[in-house]
């Protein structure tokens, strides 16, 4: 392990998860209360700016002309100066460990998503570009999972803990909730993973890139079997969606903390930054499903028509500015899930609890078995006449 | 894998794992439980083997043990706390773990490589893909994972699925059989039960 390998994987961790991740979940939320103003026909938050006033100035000074950018900051604040009040019936070991475990298990998913293809910086000296990936593991989708499952003990933690009903039967809520779709969710992707043959989310990209994505195989070698198996390929997406939805409690399946039923379910009883680590929590799995939804189904940090257009990725000879371009397009990609959440959020309304379940159970886990099949049917069948 | 971190992840597993018998809160044991199959996985992955470790987290620490929670959290914890360690099941337990470790040593000294010292030093992967060129070696038709060996990755995944599929497969659908039979008496099992309080109601 070599000095350079090091200091790059600092640095990478630092960016994606301190510097991009978590600013991009401060903005998610002003994103969130702006769009679902614009959805109500009201104003939404926007009188936050640098508050020049406090020192003599006229008005407050608005970025872009833009009011309410500063919203996440005077938030932030607010959080970390609130009380932070502890009840004096929960037990006290879990309720404070609970928060930590929906929070860190978020953050951790984002080590193997690929963001770019790779960053060249050999005017610093540097033979080897460095890839813009945390940990280039060999079982991508699989880990993140698996910490994503690591999740639930949070919730469930907290529900239980706070030693009061409403918290208690959001906690219960969620591990029934998160358990069933992580059924649909695992299985969704097992066609996806037929057509990769790998497991490794870079070199996905890598293929998307090359032969287009796979819900849009326009480019690279185009054939019958590659256009046929976007119908399968889409239903998965649809699958892989929904079922995001339920693992990270957004709306139209937030049970776990729905109000008018659970006051706010399991972390009625937390206050101050305690809260404030379920919500981050929330909203970075939610990033992090996004990128991954875009990794798997939209071509990760490719861009459209890249071969075309001379925007595509040639290991080891791509240019810094150009693998520039790709982290910006991969991050363009999953803002523009991001908003599709967040519209949905303020478009549908809430499931019932039994509803949820039966749409888990007997939907969405048989049409996802019957997709896995649907899939080796077209593959057999392309392969067999000659079309793939 | 460096020596101390071998340790260190032992350390965890096992300390765990005897919190999960010694705590007598049963949410602390579970949750020590979670941990010990964590460190588990994490012994697995600096033996390279990524998959298992992930398998490992994914199904017993991150579902498995999720339900256990579930069902010990509607138990009266009070209730249980205050119960004691009992002769029987002490003694019981102590008899059982030696059976089982004896059984452990005097199989794992049979295997060949249980006369092999360890060394610590990287996976030789170049090896493996030169020994698959040979024509009588299992791998030597594995277009994939020779491709991997030959990149010098190590393909994990696939070496898996080799050994699985082609050496047992019929245990394999053996074990799946098993599971798909547990799962239908459970689904009946519990069916039954409810279709005769329904009864009892009317």
């Amino acid at each position: 392990m070599d000095l350079t390998f090091l200091i790059a994987s600092v640095a990478k961790i630092i960016l994606l998860t301190f510097m991009v991740i978590l600013p991009m979940v401060a903005y998610s939320v002003v994103a969130e209360r702006r769009l679902s103003a614009i959805i109500q026909d009201r104003v939404g938050p926007n009188r936050v700016g640098i508050p020049a006033t406090l020192f003599g100035a006229k008005k407050d000074w608005h970025i872009f002309g833009m009011g309410g950018l500063l919203q996440p900051m005077a938030d932030g604040i607010k959080f970390l100066l609130k009380e932070d009040f502890t009840p004096a019936h929960v037990k006290k070991f879990y309720y404070w460990i609970a928060p930590a475990l929906t929070m860190v298990p978020a953050l951790l998913t984002c080590a193997v998503l690929p963001f770019g293809s790779e960053l060249n910086f050999s005017f610093f000296g540097l033979e080897q570009p460095i890839k813009a990936v945390i940990a280039d593991l060999s079982v991508g989708p699989l880990y993140t999972f698996a910490i994503a499952s690591l999740g639930v003990y949070g919730i469930v933690l907290a529900g239980w803990s706070s030693n009061s009903k409403y918290p208690f039967l959001g906690g219960v809520r969620s591990s029934s909730q998160m358990i069933s779709y992580e059924l649909s969710l695992g299985l969704a992707i097992v066609p996806v993973l037929m057509i990769y043959g790998n497991l490794n989310l870079s070199e996905m990209a890598q293929y998307q890139d090359q032969n287009g994505w796979l819900l849009l195989p326009l480019w690279g070698k185009i054939s019958i079997g590659k256009l046929l198996l976007t119908i399968p390929m889409a239903i998965s997406f649809v699958i892989f969606t929904v079922a995001m939805f339920a693992e990270t409690n957004r709306l139209p399946f937030d049970l776990p903390e729905c109000e008018t039923e659970l006051v706010a379910g399991y972390h009625t009883e937390y206050s101050s930054m305690k809260f404030a680590l379920f919500f981050l929590g929330e909203y970075a799995a939610m990033i992090i499903g996004s990128g991954l939804a875009v990794t798997l189904f939209l071509g990760g940090w490719s861009i459209p028509f890249a071969p075309a257009l001379g925007l595509d990725y040639k290991p080891g000879a791509t240019p810094l500015w150009l693998g520039l371009l790709h982290i910006g397009t991969f991050f363009g990609k999953v803002i523009g899930f991001i908003l599709f959440f967040i519209v949905i959020r303020w478009s549908l309304p809430r499931f019932r609890y039994d509803q949820l379940m039966k749409l888990g159970w007997f939907v969405m886990f048989e049409v996802a078995l019957l997709n896995v099949i649907l899939t080796a049917g077209i593959m057999w069948a392309c392969n067999a006449l000659g079309w793939l | 894998m460096p020596a101390p971190l071998f340790y260190l992840l032992a350390f965890i597993t096992l300390g765990f794992g005897l919190l999960v018998v010694l705590a007598r809160n049963p949410v602390a044991s579970a949750l020590s439980l979670v941990m010990c199959f964590s460190g588990l996985a994490a012994l697995f992955v600096t033996l390279d083997a990524y998959l298992i470790g992930t398998i490992q987290v994914l199904v017993y620490a991150g579902a498995v043990m999720v339900l256990f929670l579930f069902i010990i959290m509607l138990l009266d914890i009070k209730e249980e706390e205050k119960k004691g360690q009992r002769l029987t099941a002490v003694v019981g337990g102590m008899i059982l773990a030696a059976v089982l470790t004896l059984q452990l040593t005097s199989m794992a000294g049979s295997f060949p490589l249980a006369k092999t010292k360890l060394d610590d030093k990287p996976l030789d992967i170049s090896a493996a893909s030169t020994a698959a060129k040979d024509k009588n070696h299992p791998l030597h038709s594995m277009q994939m994972i020779r491709k991997d060996l030959d990149a010098g990755k190590l393909p994990d995944t696939a070496l898996m699925g080799q050994t699985l599929f082609d050496q047992y497969p019929l245990h394999l659908q053996m074990m799946g059989l098993l599971l798909l039979v547990g799962t239908v008496g459970v689904v009946v099992l519990s069916r039954r039960d409810t279709a005769k309080e329904e009864s009892k109601g009317a």
